[in-house]
């Protein structure tokens, strides 16, 4: 489950006393006030991760072709160094959810997700896999968010793949700014099976048909 | 018209309804329960030949006296003809009627992804389940009028359903190597297997003496 | 570390007389104590429905002995998107988009199989330009499905360059889809009675360039696989299929073509004035993996002969049909002319509709036969919107082809049924 702000807030506080106590086993890093020292090593670590995100293309439909074609010789993704495709989720450090994701393969993406080691982000490319796109319907899930939490999302249907390539490079930025003294970024939170991600009021609220959308009968 | 509606007019008489024309292309009425015999006529007769099975579907209308139309739409490569062949299935009866996988092997899919959209059974098809929604899917048949386009449970009950479905009980009987011993099975364990569970390893047995 | 011998006692029964490997079913002594060993000679291996060589959500149950499979059972609807649910609740034209995205690989060709059978019901007949055009279309549909099909399989056996210069192809003809439909891969380029626009300057240009340049670079994928010891070995007597099993598994396309059945939509029920056009159908013997491999190469060359002759014949004259009650009138009329206005609300507002009857047509896809079937109940949405899909139909026949072979054939049988799991699943 997420933080609330006030949780958060606490967890970055710089005082030691304020924060709940760490359980046993926990590395002295966390309880480091940010300094130079750890400043230089965010950068430095956070300057790796992000020229060698390895992604791991859950392509299921036509955006799985825009991304192939992102990575085919014209827009070429080697060029942030993202040309080898981690097809097991073990060696991948970024999930590309390109496509559409129905019922059926929301638990196959919550495995994959997963079963990736940290340090991992989302992508969640294109407008079915933010929100449902176009297909509104008992089959879809309106948005991998209800599944698996999302770094950036790439709008678009398909996403050009210029624009794929802006949100990696937004999806870049997000990971400069990171810091390795705070552990709760990194934290991995499992989903208990039969369980949600998010608020089941969360989910009916962001999977709304709005606009004209509410009569079942009218297309948009 | 086709004149191999009148061959079957011929051939099978009173079973064979209604049979028009539109936009360019035959359509005649099978009785449902005669359905295979016909189609299976048609498919071996010197003259008919219809040796190609080009879809199997379904249609159910949106005025709710009509009923369910089986559609068979059949072809002769040799002769260039097709044919649409149907059969109605009134809704205050099971939705049962006999499979054709005998005559074609590519009417299995068809069929079951029949089944799995409408809920109609096929007699004798050899592994009838749920093709394109998953297998323990509660919530009915999306093709049907009465199922609205969004399903029947809010999207949290329908993604909590979802993250449910075990991701790998979803083997048939036939699949397993066991399907032959089928018969040798003890009871649960083949009321699990319908089920579409994997099994359970079984608590150990609570030593008398305790 | 002590160093240790295990003896295994090896329970494989082996091969029958014919070389295949037996199935053993569990005996019923076995079964009291606790859950059955499911293939304690055999092993259960789970291919997908994440995977990089299943072409999509594809999950393929595969039974093995060794290396060998016994059984394979597909799994599918991994992308079901209800398609046909959708459909039933929007109007003709609010169809064409999704129609983009069954065959996404070959997008104009599903906007105008749809269209045509639309068309049909509704009783419309076409300009000529606009015939021309759709054919140019379905012929630019068929070359990048092929191209897809062809640089994945080369992948899957193990090829990775070809996939580099089909993708380079594609984006030609991407280029050309952009210009006229505004899309690269979603291009929903038919109406019901039309098209979306008519092609812009440079776009005859452009297509020839592809007509020049396609053929250079399956020159090259042909010098780098054809003749190749690695490929031919990988692909000839591999997933054989005859001709009488392709018929009764409703296969199509290049499918049913490469096991020797001359059966093609466009020369058997021809659509779109195909039988004035002269190309051939190329048609294999032996039906397996490298049969359809040249059966597909050969008909990309046929494709780029028809979009020639295509090029050279397109008339002038309107692309759409001069029926106000179909087409959208233009803007200056629409704003000027009290009729154009009315005949513009009834459209957006109503939609066309279609007198009751129902309609099924065919064309011939890159896959094979795609068929829409509709039905329509005299209202402007549809009563049932039914896709014939050809990858659903092929992918079938999966389980037999595969049997007996080992588990790199496997993948390389997949990746010639050519399968589009949007297609598949819809």
């Amino acid at each position: 489950m997420g933080l609330t702000p006030a949780e958060t807030a606490l967890k970055q506080a710089p005082d030691s006393a304020l924060r709940p106590a760490q359980p046993a086993g926990r590395s002295v890093v966390s309880q480091v006030s940010p300094n130079w020292l750890t400043t230089r090593l965010d950068f430095l670590v956070n300057w790796a991760r992000s020229n060698s995100l390895w992604p791991m293309p859950f392509g299921t439909a036509c955006c799985a072709i825009e991304f192939m074609a992102t990575a085919a010789g014209r827009f070429d993704l080697s060029r942030f160094g993202m040309e080898r495709m981690a097809f097991s989720p073990r060696q991948a450090d970024v999930l590309i959810c390109a496509g559409r994701l129905p019922f059926k393969l929301a638990p196959i993406i919550r495995r994959i997700y997963d079963q990736m080691p940290q340090p991992k982000w989302v992508i969640s490319m294109g407008a079915c896999a933010s929100s449902g796109g176009i297909f509104d319907n008992y089959a879809m899930v309106q948005g991998i968010d209800t599944v698996v939490p999302v770094d950036v999302y790439v709008p678009g249907c398909p996403p050009r793949p210029e624009g794929l390539l802006y949100g990696i490079l937004l999806l870049q930025k997000k990971v400069r700014g990171e810091t390795l003294a705070d552990r709760s970024i990194r934290e991995e939170h499992p989903v208990a099976p039969g369980s949600l991600r998010i608020p089941a009021r969360l989910i009916d609220e962001l999977s709304e048909p709005f606009g004209n959308s509410i009569h079942q009968t009218r297309s948009a | 018209m086709n004149p191999s509606v009148e061959a079957l007019r011929r051939e099978f008489g009173d079973a064979i309804g209604v049979a028009f024309t539109s936009c360019g292309q035959s359509i005649v009425y099978v009785d449902r329960h005669r359905v295979r015999d016909a189609l299976g006529w048609l498919k071996v007769t010197p003259g008919q030949s219809y040796d190609y099975l080009v879809d199997v579907t379904a249609v159910e209308y949106r005025d709710p006296e009509r009923p369910i139309e089986v559609v068979y739409i059949v072809r002769s490569l040799a002769r260039r003809a097709e044919l649409r062949v149907k059969a109605e299935l009134a809704k205050d009866e099971p939705l049962e009627i006999d499979s054709v996988v005998s005559l074609w092997r590519g009417a299995d899919w068809l069929e079951r992804e029949v089944y799995d959209m409408f809920g109609i059974t096929f007699r004798d098809h050899p592994d009838l389940r749920r093709i394109l929604m998953w297998e323990t899917y509660a919530e009915g048949y999306p093709l049907r009028k009465d199922f609205p386009l969004r399903g029947r449970f809010s999207r949290a009950e329908q993604v909590r359903q979802a993250m449910s479905a075990s991701t790998e009980a979803q083997y048939s009987l036939e699949e397993l190597s066991i399907y032959e011993a089928y018969h040798d099975l003890p009871m649960d364990m083949r009321e699990r297997l319908a089920r579409g569970a994997r099994g359970a390893i079984p608590d150990p047995p609570v030593p008398d003496d305790e | 570390m002590s160093k240790r011998t295990v003896e295994f006692d090896l329970a494989t029964p082996g091969v029958d007389p014919a070389g295949r490997a037996v199935r053993v079913p569990l005996g019923a002594a076995a079964v009291e104590e606790r859950e059955p060993d499911i293939g304690v000679e055999h092993m259960l291996l789970n291919v997908g429905p994440q995977h990089p060589a299943t072409h999509g959500v594809l999950r393929l149950v595969v039974e093995l002995d060794g290396e060998i499979v016994v059984r394979v059972i597909p799994h599918l609807g991994y992308l079901h998107s209800g398609f046909e649910k959708l459909g039933e609740y929007r109007h003709y034209n609010q169809i064409i988009p999704l129609t983009d995205r069954t065959d996404y690989l070959s997008p104009m060709a599903n906007n105008v199989g749809f269209a045509l059978a639309a068309e049909r019901l509704m009783g419309i007949e076409l300009t000529e330009r606009c015939k021309v055009l759709r054919l140019i279309a379905c012929e630019m549909s068929r070359i990048i499905s092929h191209l897809v099909w062809l640089g994945t399989t080369a992948i899957d056996i193990g090829a990775f360059t070809p996939f580099l210069w089909t993708f380079y192809e594609r984006e030609r003809i991407y280029d050309l889809q952009e210009a006229w439909t505004g899309a690269r891969l979603t291009t929903s380029l038919t109406r019901v009675g039309g098209l979306l626009a008519d092609i812009p300057d440079g776009f005859e240009d452009g297509l020839r360039a592809c007509c020049t340049s396609i053929p250079k670079a399956l020159e090259e994928v042909d010098r780098l696989l054809t003749r190749n010891g690695i490929w031919c070995a990988r692909t000839q007597g591999i997933g054989v299929l005859t001709a009488e099993e392709a018929i009764n598994f409703s296969l199509a396309g290049p499918m049913l073509r490469a096991s020797g059945v001359p059966y093609d939509v466009r020369k058997d029920l021809p659509y779109l004035d195909y039988e004035t056009y002269d190309f051939d159908v190329p048609v294999g013997e032996h039906g397996d993996v490298y049969d359809r491999y040249l059966v597909r190469m050969e008909e990309m060359r046929q494709s780029v002969r028809i979009l020639e002759q295509a090029l050279a014949r397109l008339p002038d004259g309107p692309i759409n049909v001069d029926d106000p009650r179909v087409i959208l009138p233009s803007k200056t009329a629409a704003m000027n002319d009290m009729e154009a206005m009315i005949f513009h609300f009834k459209q957006v507002m109503e939609g066309v509709a279609a007198p009751v009857g129902e309609a099924y047509v065919a064309i011939e896809n890159g896959k094979g036969e795609q068929g829409n079937y509709l039905v329509s109940d005299g209202t402007a949405k549809p009563v049932r919107w039914r896709i014939r899909p050809p990858s659903f139909i092929n992918l079938a026949a999966l389980p037999k082809m595969a049997e007996g072979h080992l588990l790199s054939d496997l993948i390389a049988i997949n990746a010639s049924v050519d399968i589009v799991m949007g297609e598949v699943d819809r």
